[in-house]
């Protein structure tokens, strides 16, 4: 007689049943289901699988079951812990915030140099100063910025063309440093620039403290010119210059780039990444054009429909994946984003993919006139003739009114995911985000409807085309894992 | 293998009625006199100072004992004991003729066995567990303690589950803080009893800068844990254990012995603590010891390392692409997937680490953590040297 006990007199409580916990399922093709929970968990089972599971008729000896019960989609009474654990990590998910906003937009001018046609901020290309911000602007906005709770503060320079009016980013710098030697924040600063302008005197002053520069860079030369045309048309020349002459002086990783997918760019994703490359960027974020400014009154917003951009957006993944299979590491940061929600406990905080929405509450926007707005779209919109999403000014409104408002407020509540039809029971739920702004400007109110909506189409498409090569491919599973990490 | 634990040849001059003791050694002629009084002298073949409470030698150098005053008390030890050297504690029962090496100023392998009394009754138990009082041990380890050299590194705390020694323990914990401040402190144990938030409290309250529980979690499933450990409510004990600790800040290790119960879903496993216990300070992944218990259930427990690699690479490179902290412990280089060697640690304590025949010309064995001495019993079939 054995002093030790089988397996199977540990396994005697699974007799009694199993309890589904909370999960979500959607189909993933035409034979398979993914089944999320709400800490983002997912697993994908085909549909005989599924039905068995949710009948309770699921054997307790198939893997199957150890893997449901892994990941919590079930308890049986052998365990409870199942319980603390998930509420341990949905907390983590959510913990992001309690911090409250910590991107903080400026914009300092809207004046700009260059004429792109895609413009999404309606730059103005006078040489008044009618659009740019004022030293009282400034010192009333960062009165509000060091009003948010959170630790962390990235005040990020915006415009039009922010170089412009550099005596007040060098005001605002300096001006934010002396207070936060009693706020103790970690304290971060950012200028969105098209480099044209940058000189010696601004980058002496970067360095100094520490700013990061993040630029514009579509592509190859021709492309990029064609998307971003100035005087001489020397944009690339100017951003590629530019780029070397901030590394150089700031470090490698002080700069970053984004592009923007216009009609030219479709078929050419290649030679865009590639380019990438060869500014030794580590990783490229492929972006569609959004539906504002003059990326509307030119028409070049409609250019090009959701599959078409779906399309050019796998050829880029694929593209990459090959470049990671032989061995070059290079990540795509959008699917890195929704990676990250997939495969860790943590939550990416990317202002424009969760729920409830970023707006005013993750990231704000100080305009040059003063007005402040929920997102850099919202005051996109703006310039276009609707302040929807103005939630107040610096100079007439308190810290608490402008962030109790009820033009903050309730879009971030009637948009919120876990709440709206068809996102509620969406098993994408989880790795989503919610943007009244779009569909507001899509549709007129900040929910739309979803079968409608791109930014619904864009996204499913996405998570599903992630889930299927990860399953397909041990290699790619290991690829996203480590772009989920970076 | 060293031997640290033996009988003596000969306790001479000691009296009938002599207690136990607890006693550093010290191999240097020139100690002060009120030192010379509580510390043994060891014996090389100069002539011993006077004034020693004892003199140790071995067989060896017995000839150098004779010059000792006759009525010193001396022990003389069989000639494995010849590692002993300056700085060790010893623990002696006269009665038994008994010596055990407590502590090895010269090894980083230090470490105190708590008790034997255990709440887990595992498989593959390397110390199984006696349900009887051993108090005693601990009242010695608070004696050993202050001798121990203020620059030893680590200090290691085995069981037994210590913890089921409640305060007692917290008592070692706190006197180790106290005397030697920057020694750094690891502890095994199942982690269970900390489930009481409370108590996990208390010793989050010692406040040690340098201070890790290492804790085993076999599978992602719960019968499956239970059933490696022999106890019912085992897995969710121990989970609720670690999220006390990590609540209250405490380090915490976790570690997988991989046999043929765990192996298969290694995988799964090192998701699960990715996505529950991200917070970990590290995970150690070890291959089997082939002692206490898993002689006995050596057929449900062994597995050919060879065998489990790509489970084991799987586990390795989610916990170690998701930046945790991941090693691998008790694996020999020959039978590691070379993308593991990376993590490969050599982490068998120093006297009870050998290398096989087949090992013999392997220009790798200097990195290679080579086996336990138990492993002559059984080890994989796939053992061979790198030329």
């Amino acid at each position: 007689m054995s002093k030790f006990q089988t397996l199977s007199e540990y396994e005697r409580p699974l007799s009694d049943g199993y309890k589904l916990l909370p999960f979500r399922f959607t189909p993933l093709d035409s034979t398979n289901y993914v089944l999320t929970n709400q800490a983002g968990e997912f697993l994908v089972l085909d549909r005989p699988t599924l039905d068995t599971f949710v009948r309770h008729r699921l054997s307790t000896t198939e893997s199957t079951y150890a893997d449901l019960k892994s990941k919590h989609f079930l308890v049986d009474s052998d365990s409870s812990v199942a319980i603390d654990l998930l509420a341990l990590k949905t907390r983590t998910k959510l913990r992001r915030l309690a911090d409250f906003t910590g991107l903080h937009i400026f914009v300092v001018s809207l004046r700009c140099e260059h004429s792109c046609p895609y413009c999404q901020v309606s730059r103005k290309s006078d040489d008044k100063t009618a659009f740019d911000m004022s030293i009282e602007t400034a010192e009333k906005a960062l009165a509000l910025v060091f009003r948010s709770p959170s630790p962390a503060i990235k005040i990020e320079f915006q415009g039009g063309e922010p170089l412009l009016n550099f005596p007040l980013i060098r005001f605002i710098v300096e001006r934010a440093e002396t207070i936060n030697v009693i706020q103790k924040r970690n304290l971060q600063f950012v200028i969105a620039t098209n480099l044209a302008l940058i000189d010696d005197d601004i980058l002496g002053f970067s360095r100094a403290h520490k700013i990061l520069i993040s630029t514009s860079l579509d592509g190859p030369a021709d492309l990029h010119n064609k998307n971003r045309p100035r005087p001489g048309n020397n944009s690339y020349q100017k951003a590629v210059e530019g780029i070397g002459r901030v590394r150089q002086a700031l470090g490698r990783d002080q700069v970053s780039a984004l592009m923007t997918t216009t009609h030219a760019s479709l078929g050419r994703v290649r030679e865009i990444i590639d380019e990438y490359i060869a500014q030794g960027f580590s990783g490229i974020f492929l972006r569609t054009l959004s539906p504002y400014g003059f990326a509307i009154k030119t028409k070049w917003f409609e250019a090009y429909d959701a599959p078409e951009w779906l399309q050019f957006y796998f050829d880029g993944l694929d593209y990459i994946l090959e470049l990671n299979r032989a061995g070059h590491h290079f990540t795509e940061f959008y699917a890195a984003t929704i990676l990250t929600k997939m495969l860790t406990p943590f939550e990416p905080g990317f202002v424009d993919l969760r729920s409830p929405a970023g707006i005013g509450i993750a990231a704000i926007v100080y305009n040059y006139d003063g007005d402040v707005y929920a997102s850099d779209e919202g005051r996109m919109l703006a310039e276009m003739g609707d302040k929807k999403f103005m939630i107040g000014n610096v100079h007439r409104d308190a810290y608490e009114d402008i962030i109790l408002s009820d033009a903050l407020l309730n879009p971030i509540e009637e948009s919120f995911a876990a709440s709206v039809p068809m996102c509620s029971d969406c098993a994408f739920e989880p790795f989503c985000g919610s943007d009244p702004v779009f569909h507001y400007a899509t549709t007129g109110d900040f929910i739309g409807r979803k079968p409608l909506s791109a930014f619904c189409g864009r996204n499913m498409s996405i998570f599903r085309h992630l889930i299927t090569l990860m399953r397909r491919d041990e290699e790619v599973k290991r690829i996203f894992v480590r772009w989920a990490n970076r | 293998m060293l031997v640290l634990n033996g009988r003596a040849l000969d306790f001479h001059n000691f009296q009938s009625d002599a207690k136990n003791a607890i006693i550093r050694v010290s191999a240097q002629p020139n100690r002060p006199n009120p030192l010379r009084k509580r510390e043994a002298f060891l014996v090389t073949d100069q002539n011993p100072p006077e004034g020693f409470d004892m003199y140790i030698g071995v067989a060896k150098t017995a000839s150098a004992l004779k010059r000792i005053s006759l009525d010193a008390r001396t022990i003389i030890l069989p000639d494995e004991f010849e590692y002993i050297a300056d700085g060790d504690v010893l623990r002696i029962w006269p009665g038994q003729k008994q010596v055990r090496v407590l502590y090895r100023r010269n090894s980083s392998y230090n470490y105190f066995l708590t008790t034997e009394r255990c709440n887990h009754y595992c498989l593959m138990c390397s110390q199984p567990p006696k349900d009887i009082d051993d108090s005693w041990i601990i009242e010695d380890i608070l004696t050993a303690i202050p001798l121990i050299d203020q620059a030893t590194q680590e200090i290691g705390f085995t069981g037994g589950e210590p913890f089921l020694l409640g305060d007692k323990f917290l008592r070692v914990l706190r006197t180790m803080k106290s005397y030697l401040p920057n020694t750094g402190i690891h502890i095994l144990s199942n982690g269970r009893l900390f489930a009481d938030e409370e108590f996990a409290k208390r010793y989050a309250d010692i406040d040690h800068s340098d201070m890790m529980v290492g804790i085993p979690i076999y599978s992602d499933v719960s019968t499956i844990h239970d059933y490696v450990v022999q106890s019912d409510n085992a897995f969710d004990e121990t989970l609720r254990g670690i999220l006390n600790l990590k609540r209250y800040g405490q380090k915490v290790e976790i570690r997988v012995v991989i046999h043929q119960q765990t192996y298969s879903r290694l995988p799964q496993l090192a998701e699960f603590i990715v996505r529950n216990l991200t917070f970990v300070d590290q995970v150690a992944l070890m291959g089997l010891e082939i002692t206490g218990f898993t002689r006995a259930n050596l057929p449900k427990l062994w597995i050919d390392p060879s065998e489990y690699q790509s489970e084991l690479y799987k586990a390795v490179t989610m916990l170690a692409d998701s930046r945790m902290r991941v090693s691998i412990y008790n694996h020999q280089l020959c039978l590691l997937d070379r993308r593991l060697w990376p993590y490969a640690k050599k982490s068998i304590s120093d006297w009870k680490n050998e290398y096989m025949p087949e090992c013999k010309g392997c220009r790798e064995q200097e990195n290679c953590g080579g086996f336990f001495s138990s492993a002559k019993i059984r080890y994989s079939d796939h053992i061979k040297a790198f030329a």
